[in-house]
C-alpha cells in the first residue's frame, strides 16, 4: 500500500435489520468503524447491541438488503469463519479461555487447531505468544496456568489470542465489568496501543466514563434503532445517558439531613490487621451512608466483618445500643444485618433456581407451617409481597432467575435480604454490570427503603453514585476513613479529586 | 526440578508419598526392597496401568468411563472366537484384533454420548450393563481355556536369578504397558489433538467456539480408552491363560480411583501419564506392603480407600497456604 493511500474503513455496514419472531431486534442500523479507530457501541440492555455484533461476526444473517463491507471488501453473506478470516475477533464477557492450560497455550491456541493431528512445538507456542504480548507491550509469565491469573490478566490473554489470529477489528464485550480501577487503566492503555498499531476496537461498556475516555466516536442504539453516531469530544455522561435511554435522568443530589434520626449502628475503632484499621462511624435509621474509595481500600473487607464473615481484631459493633459479637453471618442475619454482595451473579443468587425459591432462601425458617415443613401458602405470600414491593418485572415466580435482566436480578437479591426484615442493609456495589436505566431504578428503591426507616450502607467505587444517592459520604483509603463529606456542601469534583488522588 | 514441581505439583507430591511409603516398608519388611518383589509389582500391575492411561484420556476430555473393564472381557471373548475362526493368529493379529474390538466398543460410547447428548457417566453405566449382560448371555458364564498357544504361552522379556535362587523376571505385559504409556503421552502432550482434548475438557464451550470438533474429541477420547481396554484384556488373558466372563468386572472403580489419585480431575482438563502410573503404583505398593506385613487381605480395600480419600482431600490443599491466614480478594 502506498504511504499516502487512506486505508479502507474496518467496517461499513448499512441497512442492517434483523427480525426475530416478528419483532425487529435491529431496525435499519448503519455501523461504520474506521481502521484503527476505538469506537464505542452504546445502548441499554436489549437495545440490539448483541444482535448487531452477532450479525457482524456472522452468527446471525441479517434480513435481505443489508450492505456489508469489511476492510473494503463487500460480502453478500458472512459466516463466522469468513468473519474470522476477514480479521474480526470478539472477546466475550466469559472469555472462552482454558483455565487449566498455560498462558502460552491459551494465546497461541489457534496454532493447535485442525482435525488432523500434528506435533505440538512448545517452542513455537512460546514464540507466537511472546510476539502477541509484545505487540500489546505487556509481559506475562507464559508458563503460568491461566486459572492462576487475575481476571484482568486473563483479559489481556484473550486480546493477545485475538492478535494471534491476525485480528484487525476486535469487539470487546464489557471488558472492564469486573476490573479494578488500576486494572481498567491498564486495559485502556492496551486498547490505545492496539489502536496506535492499526487495530480497530469496538468497545461495549456500561461504564460511560470509560467510553468517553477511550473512544473517538460512539454509536448509540435504542430499541433496535440507530440514535446516531457522535464524536466523544464534547459529549458528557449525562448527555450520553439521555441519548441511550431517551429520557432525561435527573442528576440531583438526594442527600437530606438525617442527623436527628435515631442511631441504629455505631462502629467504634473497628480494626482487622492487614485489611482496615480504626474505623468509626454511625449509621442512623432512614439514612443512606455512602462508602467509596478505590478497590483495595478495604471496603468489601469491612462489609465482610460487619456481616460476621470475618472477625475484627479490635473495636466494637453496636446495633441499637447493644454490643454485637458476630461469630458467623447467621448471627448477623439474626441481629438484623443484611448484605447484598458485590458479585451477585456468583454469590447472591442461585441462577438455575426459580425466582420464588431465591427470594425465600434466607427466610426458609419463617415460612414453615405445621410440623416444620415448608408452607407453600406462606412462601407464595412472601414472594408476591416482595415482587410487587420492589416492582420486579417477571413472567411467573417459577421462572429461573437466570431468565431475568441484570437489574431485575439485583431486585431479587434485594428481595431475598429484605425478606429477613433487616435493620441495616449493606449494599456492596449494587450497580456493577447493570445498565444506566436500571441503575436509576435501583437507587429509587434504595431511597424508598430509606424513607421507610432502613439504615443503608451504600458501597460503591463510582464516586458520582454515592455523591448523588447518599446522605453522607465516607471516603476509605488504605483501610482507614480518610474523609467524611456532606454532598450538599462538598462538590463532586472535590470528592473525585480526593478519591482518585 | 523447579519447573517440574510447578507444572506437576500433584505428581511431585504423589512421588514423595510413594518414596516415603517405600522407605517405611523396606524398613518394616526385609522382603519389600528386593528385585523379585519389584518386578512382580510391575508384572501384576501392567494391566491396570494400561487401563489407567486409556481412562486418563477420557477424564482429560471431561468425560468418565465405567464400561472399560467389562469391555475388556467382551474383547477377550471376541478374540477367542475370532482367533479360532482365522485358525490361530499370532501376536500382531492379536493386538490388531484386541485393539480394534476395544476401539469399536469405545466408539459406541462416544456415539451415544455425542449423538444423543447424554452425559458420559449415564451412557457408560448403561453400556457397562449392556456389555456385561450380553457377555453373560452369549457365553452362558462359560470359562474358556482353549487359548492359542502364542497367547497363553508365557513371554519372558528378561530374567535374572538372585543370590537366594529365586528368579526375577519381566513379562510381555510390562513392555506393552510401557508402549501404551509412551503412546498416550505422545498423544496428549505432543500432538495438537491431545491439546485440543485438554481444552475441550477444560472449557467445552470455549473449545467449540474456537472451532474444535466436539464429536471428534469424544470419538478420540472414548476410542482411545476402548482400544487400551482391549489391549489390557489381551494382556490379562495372557497372564491368567484363561478367559472368565466376570473376571474383570469391578476393576473399573479401582482403576478410576488410581487415575484420580494421580491428579486427573473429574471435571476434565487435567491429568498426566506419570500421575496415572504413580497412582496405580501407590495403591499397588500399599497392598503389597500390607501383604508382606501379614495384614489380612480383607483390610486392604479399607486402607486403600483411606489413602485415596486422604490423597484427594489434601491435593486441594496448598501446603504454603496452611501457615498463612487467608486474605480477602481485594486485600
Amino acid at each position: 500500500m502506498p504511504a499516502d493511500a487512506v486505508p479502507p474503513d474496518a467496517l461499513r455496514f448499512s441497512g442492517i435489520t434483523k427480525i426475530f419472531g416478528g419483532v425487529k431486534a435491529v431496525d435499519d442500523v448503519s455501523f461504520t468503524v474506521g481502521a484503527g479507530e476505538v469506537h464505542c457501541l452504546a445502548g441499554e440492555n436489549g437495545c440490539g447491541k448483541s444482535t448487531l455484533i452477532k450479525i457482524i461476526t456472522g452468527v446471525y444473517q441479517p434480513e435481505p438488503g443489508a450492505g456489508m463491507e469489511i476492510f473494503g471488501q463487500t460480502y453478500a453473506q458472512i459466516s463466522p469463519t469468513q468473519a474470522r478470516k476477514a480479521g474480526i475477533a470478539v472477546i466475550w464477557q466469559d472469555l472462552a479461555l482454558f483455565a487449566e492450560m498455560t498462558v502460552a497455550e491459551n494465546i497461541a491456541f489457534e496454532t493447535m487447531l485442525g482435525n488432523r493431528p500434528r506435533a505440538v512445538s512448545y517452542a513455537r507456542l512460546h514464540r507466537v505468544a511472546a510476539a502477541a504480548l509484545a505487540r500489546l507491550d505487556v509481559e506475562l509469565d507464559l508458563d503460568a496456568r491461566l486459572g492462576s491469573l487475575p481476571i484482568a490478566q486473563r483479559q489481556i490473554v484473550a486480546i493477545a489470542r485475538a492478535l494471534v489470529s491476525d485480528a484487525r477489528l476486535i469487539f470487546m464485550d464489557e471488558p472492564t465489568a469486573s476490573l479494578t480501577q488500576s486494572e481498567t487503566d491498564a486495559l485502556l492503555a492496551v486498547v490505545r496501543t492496539l489502536s496506535a498499531r492499526g487495530v480497530a476496537v469496538v468497545f461495549v461498556s456500561h461504564r460511560l466514563a470509560e467510553v468517553l475516555e477511550i473512544s473517538s466516536r460512539v454509536t448509540v442504539l435504542r430499541d433496535g434503532r440507530l440514535v446516531g453516531v457522535f464524536p466523544t469530544a464534547g459529549l458528557t455522561q449525562s448527555r450520553l445517558t439521555e441519548l441511550m435511554t431517551g429520557t432525561v435522568i435527573t442528576h440531583d443530589v438526594m442527600a437530606r439531613d438525617t442527623g436527628h434520626n435515631p442511631e441504629v449502628l455505631r462502629i467504634e475503632g473497628l480494626t482487622r490487621a492487614g485489611e482496615f484499621g480504626d474505623i468509626s462511624f454511625t449509621l442512623r435509621a432512614g439514612e443512606v451512608l455512602g462508602l467509596t474509595g478505590l478497590i483495595g481500600a478495604g471496603r468489601t473487607e469491612l462489609c465482610h466483618t460487619l456481616f460476621g464473615m470475618t472477625r475484627p481484631d479490635r473495636g466494637r459493633i453496636i446495633l441499637n445500643g447493644q454490643d454485637l459479637q458476630l461469630r458467623s453471618n447467621r448471627d448477623a442475619v439474626a441481629a438484623g444485618i443484611a448484605y447484598v454482595s458485590e458479585d451477585r451473579l456468583a454469590l447472591g443468587l442461585i441462577q438455575p433456581q426459580s425466582i420464588a425459591d431465591n427470594t425465600v432462601l434466607s427466610v426458609l425458617r419463617q415460612i414453615t407451617g405445621a410440623g416444620g415443613l415448608l408452607s407453600s401458602r406462606k412462601k407464595d405470600a412472601t414472594v408476591s409481597h416482595w415482587i410487587s414491593e420492589l416492582a420486579v418485572k417477571i413472567g411467573t415466580p417459577a421462572d429461573a432467575v437466570s431468565t431475568l435482566s441484570g437489574g431485575n436480578q439485583q431486585r431479587v437479591v434485594l428481595a431475598k435480604w429484605l425478606a429477613t426484615r433487616p435493620k441495616v442493609l449493606l449494599l456492596d456495589c449494587p450497580t456493577v454490570g447493570v445498565d444506566v436505566g436500571a441503575r436509576a431504578g435501583i437507587f429509587r428503591i434504595v431511597r424508598a427503603l430509606a424513607e421507610k426507616g432502613l439504615a443503608i450502607l451504600l458501597v460503591s467505587d463510582e464516586v458520582p453514585e454515592v455523591f448523588l444517592n447518599a446522605d453522607r459520604v465516607l471516603h476509605m483509603a488504605g483501610g482507614r476513613i480518610a474523609h467524611e463529606w456532606d454532598p450538599r456542601q462538598t462538590g463532586l469534583p472535590e470528592m473525585e479529586a480526593a478519591v482518585y488522588a | 526440578m523447579h519447573s517440574f514441581l510447578r507444572a506437576y505439583p500433584t505428581e511431585a507430591k504423589l512421588l514423595a508419598v510413594l518414596i516415603l511409603i517405600c522407605i517405611g516398608l523396606s524398613i518394616a519388611s526385609p522382603d519389600f526392597l528386593t528385585l523379585v518383589n519389584f518386578t512382580s509389582l510391575l508384572n501384576n500391575n501392567a494391566v491396570n496401568v494400561i487401563w489407567a492411561v486409556g481412562l486418563l484420556v477420557v477424564l482429560i476430555a471431561g468425560g468418565i468411563d465405567i464400561s472399560f473393564a467389562v469391555a475388556a472381557s467382551v474383547v477377550q471373548y471376541l478374540c477367542v472366537y475370532a482367533f479360532a475362526a482365522i485358525g490361530g493368529g499370532n501376536w500382531a493379529i492379536g493386538f490388531l484384533f484386541a485393539g480394534g474390538f476395544g476401539l469399536a466398543l469405545g466408539l459406541i460410547n462416544a456415539f451415544l454420548i455425542h449423538q444423543f447428548r447424554i452425559i458420559s457417566i449415564v451412557v457408560t453405566i448403561s453400556t457397562f450393563n449392556a456389555f456385561f449382560g450380553l457377555l453373560m448371555f452369549f457365553s452362558s458364564g462359560r470359562f474358556l481355556y482353549n487359548l492359542p498357544s502364542w497367547w497363553s504361552g508365557r513371554v519372558i522379556l528378561w530374567e535374572y536369578q538372585t543370590a537366594s535362587g529365586t528368579w526375577a523376571e519381566l513379562i510381555l505385559p510390562v513392555l506393552v504397558m510401557a508402549i501404551c504409556m509412551a503412546a498416550t503421552w505422545v498423544l496428549i502432550r505432543r500432538t495438537t489433538t491431545g491439546r485440543q482434548l485438554y481444552a475441550f475438557g477444560d472449557n467445552p464451550e470455549g473449545a467449540r467456539r474456537a472451532g474444535i470438533s466436539i464429536g471428534l474429541m469424544q470419538a478420540i477420547a472414548f476410542g482411545w480408552c476402548g482400544m487400551m481396554a482391549g489391549i489390557a484384556g489381551l494382556m490379562q488373558a495372557h497372564i491368567t491363560k484363561e478367559v472368565v466372563p466376570n473376571a474383570l468386572i469391578g476393576r473399573e472403580l479401582e482403576v478410576l480411583a488410581a487415575v484420580v489419585l494421580g491428579g486427573a480431575r473429574l471435571g476434565g482438563g487435567r491429568g498426566s501419564v506419570l500421575g496415572c502410573f504413580l497412582g496405580v503404583l501407590l495403591v499397588a505398593v500399599t497392598q503389597n506392603g500390607l501383604n508382606l506385613l501379614g495384614v489380612s487381605p480383607y483390610a486392604f480395600k479399607m486402607v486403600v480407600g483411606v489413602i485415596i480419600l486422604l490423597a484427594i482431600s489434601t491435593s486441594n490443599l496448598d501446603p504454603a497456604r496452611l501457615f498463612v491466614p487467608r486474605k480477602g480478594r481485594n486485600a
